[in-house]
Order: structure tokens, then C-alpha cells, then sequence
């Protein structure tokens, strides 16, 4: 206890009284306390039966077992992205092709109006159609998983995992806890360095901020998805392809984690040097989550709060977009132009230039990234309706050249590249230490050039290709 | 009653006494804002798949503590509930 605590005077003037030293004097009030508490819980508390108790025991040793407590972690994590790869499917194409009837509707209207070309494109073809493209790629997905993970949360699983993965991060020099704050990255990288803060050693803290970037976010995995499907299930609904669709995403997720620890482990040996602190979590009661207000909250807090975070930057994003792609300098357009430059280098990851500027210009958000892309594709070449995953399949690999190989780097540099800017924000805001904020940027963005440089090279060398 | 020995060697499902915390410092406060005070009744409940943590029954919450942890609690086993 600090000096000017107003309970320190009292502490000093009981070990006065009592003259027990200090730290003993502590200790026998700490005790006293509990004991009281004993006395009156055993009084007036009625404790009810132990049925619910065993179940709990039960569920752990299921949960927690030597043998199923991993399985059942993958099997639960593949579940729900299987889930999100086949319900996401179909409202997907409907909003796609609902937003493009609209969108069509909307250039008549302008035409009506004899609006000229350039409003058309501003508007219809830059802002409305990223935003278009945000909603019908990214909303079915996270509308989707929210719920169903708040689901793990509310039933009292999330702490199982920590307890689960906590030997690999006390080997990786880091704290249990930070299993709490990955899972929550799952939902928002932002929000999970806020929740770093359960983290009390400031450490294992700044650790658990600056790896957390290599689990998906939200913003992130529709786009894993949306490749998922577009290289390995195709646009058919076949149980087999969904189902490796599905391995694939889960297998990116994984590697994501495996990175957590591996940059962990390197953090604590290097930059951040210690000892692991002491490590005491609480493994709650099972409760079986309250499915309504699971949705409500899911949807409404979480859902529509990223949702709209995602459209107020795409809307920007896109009309920036529109405005390189049709500003010509010397006949080429600044797009052109800037992703030209960046293609020599983007080449060597397996990318091509404009991939490497959708990830730049998407730095304010990562669910603007295949937007931006998409659109950075579709206004230099030919105009097409893109009102499902077949056809951006066709633009992809047919007018554009991806490979299978294209599409691993691709999802390998959504995996590990710079955190988003709300992100890097809120660990400034966190940190107060630009130069850790710098260390947010360069440790996943190093790590994903340096994976995408090695799979490129590792599968021409091999010529699997 | 067995001799005294430290939490970490407790079996899962077996019971003990807290006879004294020796961790010092912030971990010595947290053990003892557990309520893992002497005195107090403790059982092992799980352990992790990989041996460590391991998680403890204390007044009626599951609490899971690593082994650098209870290695510096000490208890007095005990048979039965």
C-alpha cells in the first residue's frame, strides 16, 4: 500500500497497536477479513445443490482434457467460420445484386437529370459502388460471426482457452490473459489493445498490443473468406469444397496465432526483456448464453458499430480511388501510375502492384482493401456487373492474371501486414510512445514481406507453379 | 494429517490446508485477495493439457494458477470432502 493511501495511517497506527511488523500486520487484517466473511456466508448463504456444480466439472473435462481440450478448441473455431463460409453465401449475392439494381436505378435517375459524366462516376462508380461493395462483402460475414462468438463468450468458454493456451505463452515469455485479448481481436484489433489493459504488468501488456495484430479482425477475415472461396470452393455449393474452404480459413487463422506466439517469444527475449509475472484467472460458471440479447447486442454493438466505421471510410476511400483512376497524367492515370511503381516490388510477394496499393490505401480500414482493389481493377479496364464471387473470380484470374499462388500471398499479407489506423490510434492513445506505435507497423508488416518474399520464392523454385 | 508440502503437488480431486503463502510482493497480495489465507480449504480441480496451469477450487470460485505460483504456497493435505 503507497504512503499517501488514507488507509496507510490507519495500517501504521494498527501495527502500532498491535505491534505485529508490517507485512504481518497486513496479512492478519487480510485474514480477519476473510474469516468474517466466512462466518456470515456460512449463516445466511444456502448453497445450492451440486448438480450444477458437477456439470461445470463435467463440461471441464471435456474442455480442459489432455486430449480433447485442443481438438475441441480447433473444432469449435472451424465450426463457426463453417458456419459464417456457408450462411454468408446467399445474402451476400442478394444484397449484391439488390445494391446493383439500385445502383442502376440511380445512373437512370442521373441520366434523367442530364448529370454530367464526371457526377456519375464521383458518386455512382466511386463512393456509392465501395460502399456497396463494404456492405455486400463484409456485412454477411460479421452479422454472422459476432453473434456466434459472443455466444463462446457468454457461455463462459473464452477463459477455458486462456487456461489452455497458457503454457505456450508463459514459454513465449508473455501472460495468459493474452489469449483474452487475441480472441478479441477477432472482433476488432482496436478494441483488443484497449482490452490489454486486463494485462496488469506493463510488459506482458505492451506484448499482447503489438502482437495482437496477427489475429483477423473483422474488417480482415470476409476477405480471407471471399479468397478462401474464390480459389478453393468456387462459387459452387458443394459440401466438399465449402468444407476446405473453410480448412483454409482456419488455417490462416491458425498461422496467425502460431505468429503470436513465435513474435512473442521473440519480444521477450529482445525488445521487452522479463519474466513472466505471477498469473491467476478465474474460470466462471457455464451459464448457457442468453441467445436473445447475445443477438442484440452482437448486432447492434458490435455489427453495425464496424459496419458503419467501415462505410464512413469507404465512402471517402472510394471517391479518392475514383479520382486517381481517372486524373491522367501523360495518358496513364495516378493509379496506374502509383501501382506501376509499386509493382517491382510487389512482384517479388507474389502480388502485383495493385494489390499492394489496395493494402496501402487501405490503411484506414481493412475492410476497404478488396473494395479498393476491385475497383482500382474494374476502372482501368472494361466495365462489368460484379454481382457474385464468379464474377470477380473472372477478374481476377482471367483479365488480371491471379494464380492460386497470387491468392496465398494475398491472404498471407491480410494476415500479417500494418495494423489499420483506428488500430495504431488507440495504441498511440494507449502507449503514449510513438516509438511502440512505430513497432505496431513494422513487426506484422516485416514479418507478412518477409512470408510473402519466401512463399513466392520457395513455390517457383519448387516449380509447383 | 500428511506432512506439509507445496500447492503444486496437489492431485487433482485431492484436498488441502493453506498453511502459509510465501510469494512476496504483488503475487503474494493477489494470492491473498483470493482469499488463500491459512486456514483456508483448497482442491485441485484440473490440470491444463500441457501439465501447467493447474485450477483450484477456493471458496467456491474455480481460480487457475501457474506452477511458479502455488510452488510458493504451502499446504497440509487432507482426506475426503
Amino acid at each position: 500500500m503507497s504512503q499517501n493511501h488514507p488507509l496507510s495511517s490507519l495500517l501504521r497506527q494498527s501495527q502500532n497497536i498491535s505491534g505485529l511488523e508490517p507485512a504481518k500486520a497486513t496479512d492478519s487484517i487480510v485474514q480477519s477479513i476473510y474469516h468474517t466473511a466466512q462466518k456470515i456466508a456460512r449463516e445466511t448463504v444456502q448453497m445450492p445443490g451440486s448438480r450444477i456444480q458437477n456439470l461445470d466439472r463435467r463440461l471441464d473435462n471435456i474442455f480442459l482434457s489432455r486430449i480433447w481440450g485442443y481438438p475441441v478448441m480447433l473444432i469449435l473455431l472451424t465450426m463457426i467460420l463453417w458456419i459464417t463460409i456457408i450462411g454468408a453465401n446467399y445474402p451476400s449475392s442478394w444484397l449484391a445484386s439488390g445494391l446493383f439494381w439500385l445502383e442502376e436505378r440511380l445512373t437512370q435517375g442521373l441520366q434523367f437529370l442530364d448529370a454530367a459524366a464526371w457526377v456519375h462516376g464521383f458518386f455512382i462508380e466511386g463512393v456509392y459502388r465501395s460502399v456497396a461493395w463494404v456492405i455486400s462483402v463484409m456485412l454477411p460475414p460479421m452479422a454472422i460471426f459476432f453473434p456466434l462468438f459472443t455466444l463462446l463468450e457468454d457461455a463462459g468458454y473464452l477463459p477455458r482457452v486462456a487456461f489452455n493456451l497458457d503454457y505456450f505463452f508463459k514459454k513465449a515469455g508473455a501472460h495468459g490473459k493474452q489469449a483474452l485479448t487475441m480472441c478479441m481481436g477477432f472482433g476488432c484489433n482496436a478494441a483488443a489493445i484497449v482490452s490489454c489493459r486486463i494485462i496488469d504488468s506493463p510488459r506482458e501488456r505492451l506484448i499482447a498490443a503489438l502482437t495482437n495484430n496477427f489475429t483477423p479482425c473483422n474488417g480482415r477475415f470476409p476477405t480471407l473468406i471471399a479468397m478462401a472461396t474464390l480459389f478453393i470452393g468456387g462459387s459452387s455449393l458443394v459440401l466438399g469444397t465449402q468444407l476446405m474452404a473453410t480448412l483454409t480459413v482456419a488455417g490462416f487463422i491458425l498461422l496467425g496465432i502460431i505468429l503470436t506466439f513465435v513474435l512473442s517469444y521473440f519480444l521477450s527475449r529482445t525488445l521487452l526483456k522479463g519474466e513472466p509475472s505471477s498469473f491467476i484467472l478465474e474460470l466462471p460458471p457455464y451459464r448457457s448464453p442468453r441467445i436473445g440479447q447475445v443477438i442484440i447486442r452482437s448486432v447492434m454493438d458490435r455489427t453495425l458499430f464496424v459496419l458503419a466505421r467501415a462505410i464512413i471510410v469507404a465512402a471517402p476511400a472510394g471517391a479518392i480511388t475514383w479520382i486517381l483512376a481517372n486524373t491522367y497524367i501523360d495518358g496513364t492515370s495516378l493509379l496506374s501510375s502509383f501501382a506501376a511503381f509499386l509493382h517491382p516490388f510487389a512482384s517479388h510477394m507474389g502480388l502485383d502492384g495493385f494489390i499492394l496499393m489496395a493494402f496501402i490505401l487501405g490503411l484506414p480500414a481493412n475492410e476497404i482493401v478488396l473494395p479498393i482493389l476491385i475497383m482500382a481493377y474494374v476502372s482501368g479496364g472494361s466495365m462489368m456487373e460484379l454481382e457474385s464471387l464468379g464474377d470477380l473470380r473472372q477478374l481476377f484470374v482471367v483479365e488480371h492474371g491471379w494464380t492460386w499462388l497470387t491468392g496465398i500471398c494475398f491472404m498471407l499479407f491480410t494476415v500479417c501486414h500494418w495494423p489499420c489506423g483506428t488500430t495504431l490510434y488507440t495504441l498511440q492513445k494507449e502507449q503514449k510512445n510513438a516509438y511502440w506505435t512505430f513497432m505496431a507497423f513494422l513487426l506484422p508488416t516485416c514479418t507478412g514481406i518477409l512470408l510473402c518474399v519466401s512463399v513466392n520464392y520457395l513455390v517457383q523454385f519448387m516449380h509447383l507453379l | 494429517m500428511h506432512a506439509c508440502m507445496t500447492l503444486d503437488r496437489l492431485l487433482p480431486g485431492c484436498f488441502a490446508l493453506v498453511e502459509e503463502v510465501q510469494a512476496q510482493g504483488i503475487t503474494r497480495r493477489r494470492l491473498l485477495d483470493l482469499g488463500l489465507v491459512p486456514g483456508t480449504i483448497i482442491q485441485a480441480i484440473h490440470r491444463s493439457p500441457l501439465g501447467d496451469p493447474t485450477a483450484y477450487q477456493i471458496r467456491g470460485a474455480i481460480i487457475a494458477l501457474r506452477q511458479e505460483d502455488t510452488l510458493q504456497i504451502r499446504i497440509i493435505p487432507f482426506e475426503g470432502t
